[in-house]
């Protein structure tokens, strides 16, 4: 009887339940983590930690394993993917390279994490999303002048640096103080490829090349081209983290105290646990999720969207735009939204007020062309979703009895046409009779 | 006409009552009516007969095919008509078509000549009102026809005034048949000149009328059959023009009269001011430079009174020679300073292109590739004019000939009609339907002056009486025809050799009636939006891939989908696939056209980018390598080529072309065998063996192997295929996810 009493007194509560699973979440919730080697799960724990305390679902499953997918009757089992198996040639289950393009495709997150001797596999995933790893396996990313200065005389190959994309959206409003600790391979983006971003390169010092030989030619990748940390943003708004180390996902990293060569402060506790944590609130959608509903425009002191506008009509557009905040959608302020009125180039360009409600609106007046217009919103802000926004009306010409009926500079025409008139009718009445 | 007929025999009866008592003698004593009656029951049912011959005649596109509309402007008309009959006239003359020509869209109501629609929307009223429950596609398939049929009783009363009835019958059963009328009127044909021909001719024939009887009745009637002409086709410009120049010829001969005065203008002022009423014309009639003739004849007109007037009051010819030369070199020069004044500041606009290229065939060629490409502007072949006129090019000289033996202001009006339209025809092969009437005409008082005679010979049997009086009578034979009518007597063969020319006749004109149903039969009948062919074993194969392409855009895309694909067939995407398109056949705007041609020849990625900026979702494509078509994009191409570069110099047609020569197979141009268009047309054809005995990726519309035959296409895929290759749909793809 108690039990019925809890159930019925669920029940109203059901939708509550449904909606915060819905689509209305961008979070990321299920992810799926694929290992080289289930040691990694506690080498690497408290970054799995940070994630499941936030209330991430990690299914940790080894790479090869045959029993692995990524779906199943056509629905997805995951919204998120993190790949720390640098070195599987071949993925176990239904799981390849179409396969994990095709989940990122239709708007999944992935986060891969190269090492030295990454596999081609990883390798053809980073090429795909527009990084290029170093060609040689054995390479990883050297600098003689900003390594972490550690107790034994090393070959400089773990790199302690701070040069990071200045973005609160990506990494956090906190600033990081502490540099972060790098060991691993270098890569380069793709210059064809216009939607990856550095979050952490290289400094200017830093080459990539095998530690064990001596150096022969001029290394491929030097300097600040190096990017040790980069993430994409596809234009479906899936995310994707492509890092060259694996281990500075570990604990051992994340707990190590640093010291950059070079500088006099000794930091307690590397950057590596707040610049990971934060990046991966990014990409899981925690931060910088926009959503843009209820695209309205209407004629002026009208409400009804109308099919088709008259050229030269005052109208009223307006947009709602929120963020998400990790656990609801919150106002999205800004100042810099900006509507387009779009037939193959904008005729009218303005910046949309907002209430700091979510609630963006202007007024304008429509052309004086006719033609099948298009409202634009197309805004794209580093670290944000893009928002696309287009929605097609027609603007027609007059129509033949919206023009003014009389116009005064035509009342001597009338006169004359008229006067005529009578003229004709007088003379032909004087003429006929007359005699 | 069969109601007076109808009347006169009646009228007939009471003789018959009188004469006879028992009904076998009632009937068969009216069957002997008065000459007169017999000759008019006979006309009347000649011109019944040719009335229901014209309709039917053109009925061969029906049975061979279907009940539908052809070709590309008729898929426009249809649908404008649809749009008038659904949403009512003030909608239609207001409509603003986004549809069509995306982003810019389309006023419909000012760029169209609204005759057309307004026509078959009242008789589809007019046949609701009376509970014929029709659906408009009908009305529109059979509005040709029944045009063609109006215009037969036109042309028999055109006959009857420039020569006589004889002439007139004659007339109308050419014209009723003729294929040069027949390639724009079949059922199904719902175009403008469907409508136009009929009122081009009505005009003429009132205008004649007028002139003959200087009445303000017939003047009017005129200026009101110009309305409907120029509300029905552009070629009304042919009028404007052709009238003020019959008028110049007769001030010039001296056949100036009151008659003439009050026929042109009231013609011309009242014409003008109905037709400024159509929303395309608009202000042409005072503005343009094409009108301008007309408003100068109008005003010389006016110097001719005054003159006349003067030389009246005037009675010393030496005072009035010096008035004359004073007046006639004020008027000029007034009228010359105006019209530069004019020309200068732009209120009078210059010749259009498509006007030069009438005046100089060669004009359109050089400089507007667009109107060089359309195929229905070329210039006419010899075997053309054989086709659509057959024995009438013969005729016709013959005709001008009788014209030219009577003279009056009728025949010059023809005879200047002939002559003119006939140069027209010779530029352009769609003009031939202008010229059509005319040699019709022509050729009927040929015809029916050269039987009359031949008759009237045969049957003088011995009788010197009649065949004097029949030479006298038949104006036509000059005097020295009546001579040698006389002069025959005395040979014996005359008579005999009189009746094997009329057989002679018989047999051209039976010959002509041949050919004619010949042709409508196999070459005007076709719709060409269903194309049908001959099988391997003589059975008729039917090639529906236009209909199946439209029907699968219609249910397969989303309703705001935009199709790109060439101009040609942007009216049949509208119409039927219900989809908006980039361009269509209206190609009002050349550099929208141009785009899209710089598109299809440019390489896919270049392409890709000109599409996006134009929101294509689908490329259409029609390409006749399977099926033997020739007349796909991949002949057009060119023209693409062309008229793209003409905006776009950085397509250049000699990048297409190997030593000047077109070719699709090995030895093509590398940028011919890369562009959108031919990756477009021959995407996934090397896999296909078209022809037994031939390479797979054989090319049948140009018999050759096709030269790439490994197509990946990157940035569009195959959205769908007709089943016989003939349309060929592309989606374009979203821009690469990740890049």
């Amino acid at each position: 009887m108690s039990k019925l009493l809890i159930f019925l007194t669920l029940i109203p509560l059901l939708p509550i339940l449904t909606t915060s699973f819905s689509l209305e979440n961008p979070s990321s919730r299920r992810v799926l983590v694929l290992l080289d080697d289930l040691a990694l799960k506690s080498s690497h724990s408290v970054f799995f930690n940070s994630l499941q305390s936030r209330g991430f679902d990690l299914d940790f499953k080894l790479a090869d394993d045959p029993k692995i997918g990524l779906h199943r009757y056509g629905q997805y089992l995951y919204d998120g993917l993190i790949l720390f198996c640098p070195t599987t040639e071949r993925f176990g289950g239904s799981i390849d390279l179409a396969a994990i393009l095709e989940f990122v495709d239709s708007g999944h997150d992935l986060i891969i994490a190269a090492d030295s001797n990454a596999s081609d596999l990883i390798r053809e995933i980073a090429t795909e999303s527009g990084v290029d790893f170093d060609e040689d396996p054995a390479a990883l990313v050297i600098d003689h002048s900003s390594y972490a200065v550690s107790n034994t005389e090393g070959d400089h190959t773990l790199i302690a640096s701070d040069e990071y994309i200045k973005s609160d959206v990506i990494l956090g409003s906190k600033k990081i103080e502490a540099p972060v600790l790098f060991q691993g391979i270098g890569h380069s983006l793709n210059p064809s490829n216009s939607l990856v971003l550095k979050v952490l390169s290289a400094s200017p010092s830093a080459y990539s090349s095998n530690p064990k030989s001596k150096l022969s030619n001029p290394p491929s990748l030097t300097g600040s081209a190096i990017s040790l940390v980069s993430i994409v943003q596809a234009r479906n708004n899936a995310r994707i983290l492509i890092s060259g180390s694996l281990s500075m996902f570990s604990n051992r990293f994340f707990r190590s105290e640093v010291q950059k060569a070079g500088s006099p402060t000794k930091h307690e506790k590397s950057g590596n646990e707040q610049f990971l944590t934060e990046l991966s609130k990014w990409v899981f959608h925690e931060r910088g999720h926009l959503k843009a509903m209820n695209v309205r425009h209407h004629k002026a002191g009208e409400a009804d969207e109308p099919t088709i506008y008259r050229v030269n009509d005052d109208l009223e557009y307006s947009v709602e735009i929120y963020e998400w905040s990790g656990a609801s959608w919150e106002p999205y302020v800004a100042d810099d939204v900006q509507v387009q009125f779009y037939m193959m180039s904008p005729y009218v360009l303005k910046n949309l007020s907002t209430d700091k409600k979510g609630s963006y609106f202007t007024a304008f007046k429509v052309p004086d062309v006719y033609g099948v217009f298009q409202f634009k919103v197309e805004y794209q802000r580093l670290g944000y979703t893009s928002l696309s926004l287009s929605k097609q009306i027609p603007v027609r010409p007059f129509k033949h009895n919206e023009y003014e009926r009389f116009i005064p500079a035509a009342y001597p025409y009338y006169g004359a046409a008229f006067s005529m008139m009578t003229g004709f009718f007088i003379f032909t009445a004087v003429h006929l009779y007359s005699k | 006409m069969v109601g007076a007929g109808a009347k006169k025999t009646t009228n007939g009866s009471p003789e018959v009552v009188k004469s006879g008592s028992g009904s076998s003698t009632m009937l068969k004593l009216k069957l002997k009516l008065k000459t007169k009656q017999q000759e008019l029951l006979l006309r009347v049912s000649i011109l019944c007969l040719v009335y229901v011959l014209a309709f039917i005649t053109r009925l061969f596109s029906v049975l061979r095919y279907e009940s539908m509309i052809h070709e590309f402007d008729p898929y426009f008309n249809y649908r404008t008509t649809l749009y008038l009959t659904e949403k009512g006239f003030y909608e239609f003359w207001n409509w603003f078509d986004s549809d069509s020509w995306y982003p810019l869209g389309r006023i419909i109501g000012g760029t169209l000549y609204p005759g057309l629609m307004v026509t078959a929307a009242i008789i589809y009223w007019l046949l609701r009102l009376l509970s014929f429950a029709v659906h408009i596609r009908e009305v529109c398939v059979l509005t040709a026809p029944f045009f063609a049929s109006n215009t037969t009783i036109v042309a028999y009363f055109f006959g009857k005034e420039i020569w006589d009835s004889g002439a007139g019958l004659v007339a109308a059963a050419l014209i009723a048949i003729c294929p040069g009328y027949i390639s724009r009127s079949v059922a199904g044909s719902y175009d403008n000149e469907g409508v136009a021909i009929f009122a081009l001719l009505f005009t003429f024939y009132l205008f004649v009328k007028a002139v003959n009887t200087g009445s303000l009745a017939w003047a009017l009637a005129s200026a009101f059959g110009y309305f409907y002409m120029v509300s029905a086709w552009g070629g009304y410009v042919f009028i404007i023009n052709l009238i003020p120049l019959y008028v110049l010829v007769l001030l010039v001969t001296g056949r100036y009269s009151m008659r003439l005065y009050v026929a042109y203008n009231s013609m011309y002022v009242v014409g003008m001011l109905l037709a400024m009423q159509i929303r395309f014309v608009g202000f042409q009639h005072v503005q343009s430079g094409e009108h301008m003739a007309a408003m100068g004849v109008f005003f010389l007109m006016q110097v001719f009174y005054l003159l006349d007037w003067v030389k009246y009051l005037l009675s010393d010819t030496k005072l009035f020679q010096a008035f004359l030369r004073i007046t006639v070199t004020t008027a000029l020069a007034v009228g010359a300073i105006a019209l530069g004044l004019g020309t200068a500041s732009g209120y009078i606009s210059p010749w259009t292109g498509r006007f030069y290229s009438l005046l100089d065939p060669t004009y359109a060629k050089d400089h507007i590739p667009i109107i060089a490409s359309v195929s229905e502007h070329q210039p006419t072949a010899w075997s053309s004019f054989m086709f659509d006129f057959h024995i009438l090019l013969f005729l016709f000289p013959a005709g001008l000939y009788f014209c030219f033996k009577r003279l009056s202001d009728a025949t010059i009006f023809i005879v200047m009609y002939g002559l003119t339209s006939m140069y027209f025809a010779g530029v352009m092969v769609r003009l031939i339907l202008v010229a059509t009437p005319a040699v019709c005409l022509i050729s009927a008082i040929a015809v029916s002056a050269t039987i009359k005679n031949l008759t009237l010979v045969a049957r003088a049997k011995n009788n010197n009486k009649v065949a004097h009086s029949g030479s006298l009578k038949g104006s036509t034979s000059s005097s020295k025809a009546s001579s040698k009518a006389s002069l025959d007597q005395s040979q014996p063969f005359q008579r005999n050799g009189a009746i094997a020319l009329l057989l002679g006749a018989f047999y051209l004109l039976s010959k002509y009636a041949t050919h004619c149903t010949w042709v409508t039969s196999e070459a005007y009948s076709s719709p060409s939006i269903v194309l049908a062919a001959r099988g391997a074993h003589g059975n008729r194969v039917i090639f529906d891939d236009y209909r199946e392409a439209y029907f699968w855009l219609r249910q397969n895309t989303p309703p705001d989908a935009k199709v790109m694909s060439w101009w040609d067939y942007g009216y049949q995407i509208t119409a039927m696939g219900n989809r908006t398109v980039i361009v269509d056949n209206n190609t009002w705007n050349n550099t929208h056209i141009a785009t899209v041609g710089r598109a299809m020849s440019s390489y896919e990625d270049e392409a890709y980018e000109i599409m996006r900026s134009l929101d294509v979702d689908y490329v259409l494509v029609v390409f006749g390598g399977v099926t033997g078509y020739s007349s796909d994009d991949i002949n057009k191409f060119l023209w693409m080529v062309r008229i793209g570069g003409g905006v776009f110099p950085i397509i250049k047609e000699p990048d297409y072309l190997v030593n000047g020569e077109y070719r699709v197979d090995k030895g093509a141009a590398p940028k011919m065998l890369n562009c959108l268009m031919y990756k477009l047309s021959y995407y996934r054809f090397g896999e296909l063996t078209t022809e037994y005995g031939k390479p797979p990726g054989y090319d049948r519309a140009r018999g050759v192997e096709i030269g790439n035959k490994d197509i990946k296409l990157e940035y569009l895929e195959e959205a769908f295929t007709t089943s016989n290759w003939i349309v060929r749909i592309y989606k374009v793809k979203p821009p690469n996810n990740r890049w």
